[in-house]
């Protein structure tokens, strides 16, 4: 945040009780999106803004009644439009924490042109992106991230069409912020979140999630307690890319990408292995890491990009400024005797 | 320039590139004129000298011939000599046409009067055309026995080819009923200009001035008025300033040397009340109008918008206005733009959104977000001919009904409708406190015909136009609760993110009145479907009175409403001086109407509704008070109406009452 436009922060210490909503969670038992909420509860006071400067946009889906269950200022969008509204909210008032609450229906589809252009402009808010691969809401269709040939309602013989990567998606728009998390684990959740809140520009924070009604266990290849360990690597700023059940496996740069090695194998040692650099701001390997996916390469968590720029209700901020000083026309009677007048 | 923490710089966009260094690419020294050169004095007898009520004049050339700065200086200067007047540019769709094609033509009309002038006037009595096709697309606006005008040195057969001429205007005949100046303006213009040793196309660009020359002496105009717009609009470039001076002159010169001119003219002074003036066009003016409203309400102005014909301009002017603190959002799309700004809204500025047609219909979903989340918002709609993309560069008033009814579910908003280029101030400046003082989106209709079209605009002070209170929850307020309402006016109270003691949430799914949960509940559907509809009635309670030209009651009511006022009225006061038993009301405030409507309507025997539509508000009338004698007018031409064919049509409903 910048000097002038920080967001205030609270006098008092803040806890979980402080955004608790008297609304009733209505999510499906065992839905991620409980998990998310829990997360959401933990990383809000330890931020420390003040209450009141929280505010949370959402479009439409089951991701998007989060609103409704945290106590901040809250606007429920319509469909797609979570990622336009906030921009005008941000915008409008840039003391504010703006959190969007949106899904992979909602921002890859029907609002994929709001996303890749708030991303783009790098508007100072943080997006939650709830990806499930699939329409909760509407019970059942398959959505852009679902994985090609899934059965859904609406496919079924096995959806034929390519699906978005989001973190890939992001980048390609420029992205200065991409993190993502799974749903299981709301420690490293929350950390995400915190790290997504102090980054200024659009941090894009994607949470595979479980849709226990119309597609569970759609990320259970990478969430199983078995599985995880080989399935999913964590990525930590300055530290080299280690994973697996006993720590064996890294990943390293080869001459055509990245490659997963055996430490102790072929002569290959720790010193080997690529050191995360989430600041740096050549996006080249930052790429590479959201692309991984099964069964070639762990699937990356963590913050995987936190590069610095300008953000766009900053700049915003700054022409203003630059106006008021430099211009003639201070307010609109100036501005209506400007130019050609004459008396009659 | 500021350091990030990242260490990166961030410059300032340059504000102050010269832009038309490139455009202008003259190669020249500064000059000076001839030692031994005179300005020529005034005529000294001008015997045919007409006092004129009021001249409608039209310059059309290709795009590049400078028609629109020629009108411009046109205007401007006759503003000088005090007359009243209005204005339309007559813009091609394509940016530039290919040369010396209809499809080219680029025009410019005004109107100037010593009586009140209410639109930018039917057919000239003065055209200047550049070129053949010039003429030949606009030989159907010149009365009969009008000057024409045109450039002599245009007129050949690659020239007739190109503008769908097989013979030559000028020598078949067909051109007997005008009086015709045929003038060798880009000889002449050349000559005039040899000392400054300019390349051939900085030479030509001139021919424009030549032209106003001529007009100059028509009117009877000082030169030294055009000289002074000159030195004011080429500042920094004072070959340029020269160059025109010199084609001023000559034109001048020749229309006083050569005496083609029968009569020349004059028109008085119009007895305009006192004041500041300025010329505005409808665009301009509406942007100024915002601005002062948010100046009034002390909320900060927040556009989101996205470029469309022929409404950009807006967006374009309220962009220079970052020292007013003005937010504009150039958003991805249409939805983008009304989107935005109901989250600018939500956070406390007063938002806008600024479109044309097509783009209404992309606004329609989050227009219902608005209305059920009860946010101010006004919604501009430079109407242009539709549907679909239909004619983008042309006036229609066809968005009526949608605008009133074109969303889903019971969704009433505010629709008012702005009548003339300088009422787009008062216009905008009302849509956005009735707006914000009722908590509840506006749609406020203009049109491409007043948007672009411009007219005197006696400058008002700030001060002096009505406060606009917004009803703003006080931070820890005990009692607030997102849907508690004003028991009067039925609205909410507005609060700020960013209060103390009042997080809330809103959105598009049904609330409960007053503590503003989510509802499903169908009595609470009904109830906020009532109060909905409700708080936009009572608005009516705060608008003035329907106002009327002419006597209460009559033979004849003749109504209108938006960018048609200038014709209409002058159709109208025409008839009224004959004697004739007609008035006008011509309406602004359409959704909710002025609570006297019906009291006006019953005092006729017939109505005619006139609007350049297939008959929408007629529609609407008869729909609200069905129980009067409606007749309508119509016309669906991308054209504005003319006084003529309005009188004549009134002729004939009262002959036939
Ligand atoms: S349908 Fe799926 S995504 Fe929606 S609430 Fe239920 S479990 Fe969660």
């Amino acid at each position: 945040m910048q000097e002038n436009f920080t967001v205030e922060r609270s006098r008092n210490p803040l806890t979980k009780n402080d955004f608790v909503s008297d609304q009733m969670v209505k999510w499906c038992p065992g839905c991620g999106g409980h998990a998310i909420l829990a997360s959401v509860a933990n990383v809000f006071p330890k931020i420390g803004y003040k209450k009141e400067n929280f505010c949370m946009v959402s479009g439409i889906g089951c991701s998007s009644r989060f609103p409704y269950y945290v106590n901040t200022y809250g606007f429920h969008g319509i469909h797609g439009r979570a990622n336009a509204i906030a921009t005008g909210v941000k915008v409008a008032n840039p003391h504010l924490s703006v959190w969007i609450a949106t899904g992979d229906g909602d921002s890859m589809a029907i609002g994929g042109n709001h996303f890749i252009h708030i991303i783009r402009r790098n508007v100072d808010v943080n997006i939650m992106l709830f990806n499930n691969q699939i329409y909760g809401l509407t019970k059942g269709q398959y959505s852009p991230t679902s994985p090609m040939g899934s059965v859904t309602k609406t496919s079924p013989q096995g959806t034929i069409e390519h699906p978005f990567n989001p973190g890939e998606l992001v980048l390609g728009a420029q992205g200065t912020f991409f993190a993502r998390a799974v749903d299981t684990n709301v420690k490293i959740m929350t950390e995400v979140m915190f790290e997504a809140a102090k980054h200024d520009g659009t941090s894009v924070v994607e949470i595979l999630e479980n849709c226990v009604i119309y597609n569970d266990n759609a990320h259970t290849a990478i969430t199983s307690k078995d599985l995880r360990e080989d399935n999913q690597i964590h990525l930590k700023n300055g530290e080299p890319m280690i994973f697996g059940k006993n720590n064996e496996k890294g990943i390293r740069l080869g001459q055509m990408g990245l490659e997963v090695v055996v430490i102790g194998e072929n002569g290959i040692t720790e010193e080997d292995l690529l050191v995360h650099d989430q600041y740096s701001q050549d996006p080249g390997i930052h790429l590479m890491l959201a692309k991984m996916t099964l069964p070639y390469y762990p699937v990356a968590m963590g913050v995987i990009r936190s590069a610095m720029f300008s953000t766009y209700d900053d700049l915003v901020e700054e022409q203003i400024k630059y106006a008021k000083a430099n211009s003639t026309i201070k307010n609109v009677d100036d501005l209506l005797n400007s130019g050609d007048t004459w008396e009659i | 320039m500021r350091l990030k923490k990242g260490g990166y710089e961030i410059f300032h966009s340059p504000f102050f590139v010269n832009k038309y260094e490139k455009i202008f690419p003259l190669k020249i020294k500064r000059i000076t004129l001839p030692k031994n050169f005179k300005h020529k004095k005034m005529a000294k007898n001008k015997n045919n000298v007409v006092t004129k009520e009021d001249v409608v004049v039209k310059f059309v050339g290709d795009s590049g011939d400078g028609m629109q700065l020629t009108g411009n200086l046109f205007s401007d200067t006759a503003a000088l000599e005090g007359n009243d007047l209005a204005n339309f540019p007559d813009y091609p769709a394509e940016i530039r046409g290919p040369l010396n094609t209809i499809a080219g033509v680029s025009g410019f009309q005004v109107h100037i009067g010593h009586k009140r002038v209410y639109s930018s006037g039917d057919m000239c009595d003065v055209l200047v055309a550049m070129n053949p096709a010039s003429l030949k697309s606009n030989l159907k606006w010149a009365k009969k026995g009008a000057t024409i005008i045109t450039d002599l040195d245009t007129y050949n057969e690659k020239a007739f080819e190109k503008s769908g001429y097989t013979i030559n205007p000028l020598q078949d005949g067909s051109l007997s009923d005008y009086n015709i100046i045929q003038a060798p303006i880009t000889t002449l213009n050349k000559e005039a200009l040899k000392s400054l040793n300019l390349d051939n196309k900085a030479v030509d660009k001139s021919r424009n001035m030549f032209a106003l020359g001529m007009m100059y002496f028509m009117f009877n105009w000082k030169q030294d008025k055009a000289f002074d717009f000159f030195a004011k609009k080429f500042k920094k470039k004072p070959n340029i300033i020269e160059a025109n001076k010199l084609s001023l002159m000559a034109g001048y010169n020749y229309a006083e040397t050569v005496e083609a001119m029968s009569v020349t003219y004059n028109v008085p002074a119009a007895a305009l009340d006192k004041g500041r003036y300025r010329n505005i066009s409808g665009n301009i003016a509406t942007a100024w109008g915002f601005l002062a409203a948010a100046e009034r309400s002390g909320r900060p102005l927040f556009l989101g918008s996205y470029p469309i014909t022929p409404a950009t301009e807006i967006l374009m002017e309220l962009s220079k206005y970052k020292s007013l603190g003005a937010k504009v959002f150039q958003a991805e799309d249409e939805i983008a733009g009304i989107c935005s700004a109901i989250g600018a809204s939500f956070a406390g500025s007063m938002a806008l959104t600024t479109t044309s047609g097509p783009g209404l219909s992309l606004k329609s979903e989050a227009m219902g977000l608005a209305v059920i989340t009860e946010l101010p918002l006004v919604i501009v709609n430079v109407q242009r001919g539709g549907p679909s993309t239909g004619l983008p560069t042309k006036s229609e008033q066809s968005d009526l009904m949608q605008s009133l009814y074109g969303r889903n579910g019971e969704c009433p908003l505010i629709v008012m409708a702005a009548s003339s280029p300088s009422d787009c101030f008062y216009s905008a400046f009302e849509s956005a406190k009735l707006s914000m003082e009722h908590m509840t989106p506006v749609i406020l209709l203009t049109d491409g015909y007043i948007g672009q079209g411009s007219e005197l605009f006696r400058i008002p002070k700030v001060n002096s136009l009505p406060t606009i209170t917004p009803p703003i929850a006080m931070a820890n307020d005990p009692d607030y609760k997102p849907f508690n309402r004003d028991p009067k006016t039925l609205v909410r109270k507005w609060a700020l993110p960013g209060t103390e003691g009042l997080r809330h949430r809103v959105g598009g799914l049904e609330k409960e009145n007053g503590i503003g949960n989510v509802s499903m509940d169908p009595a609470n559907h009904q109830l906020m479907t009532d109060l909905r509809f409700n708080k936009v009635m009572k608005v009516a309670d705060s608008l003035p009175n329907q106002e009327l030209l002419g006597e209460a009651e009559g033979d004849l009511l003749v109504v209108s409403w938006g960018g048609t006022y200038g014709a209409v009225h002058t159709a109208v006061e025409d008839l009224i001086k004959e004697g004739k038993k007609v008035s006008h009301a011509h309406f602004k405030y359409i959704m909710p109407m002025p609570k006297n409507t019906e009291t006006i309507l019953s005092n006729f025997k017939q109505i005619v509704v006139c609007e350049l539509n297939s008959g929408q508000f007629v529609q609407y009338l008869k729909m609200n008070f069905p129980k009067y004698n409606y007749s309508q007018f119509n016309k669906v031409q991308g054209l504005p109406f003319v006084v003529s064919e309005l009188s004549d049509k009134f002729n004939q409903i009262l002959k036939e009452i």
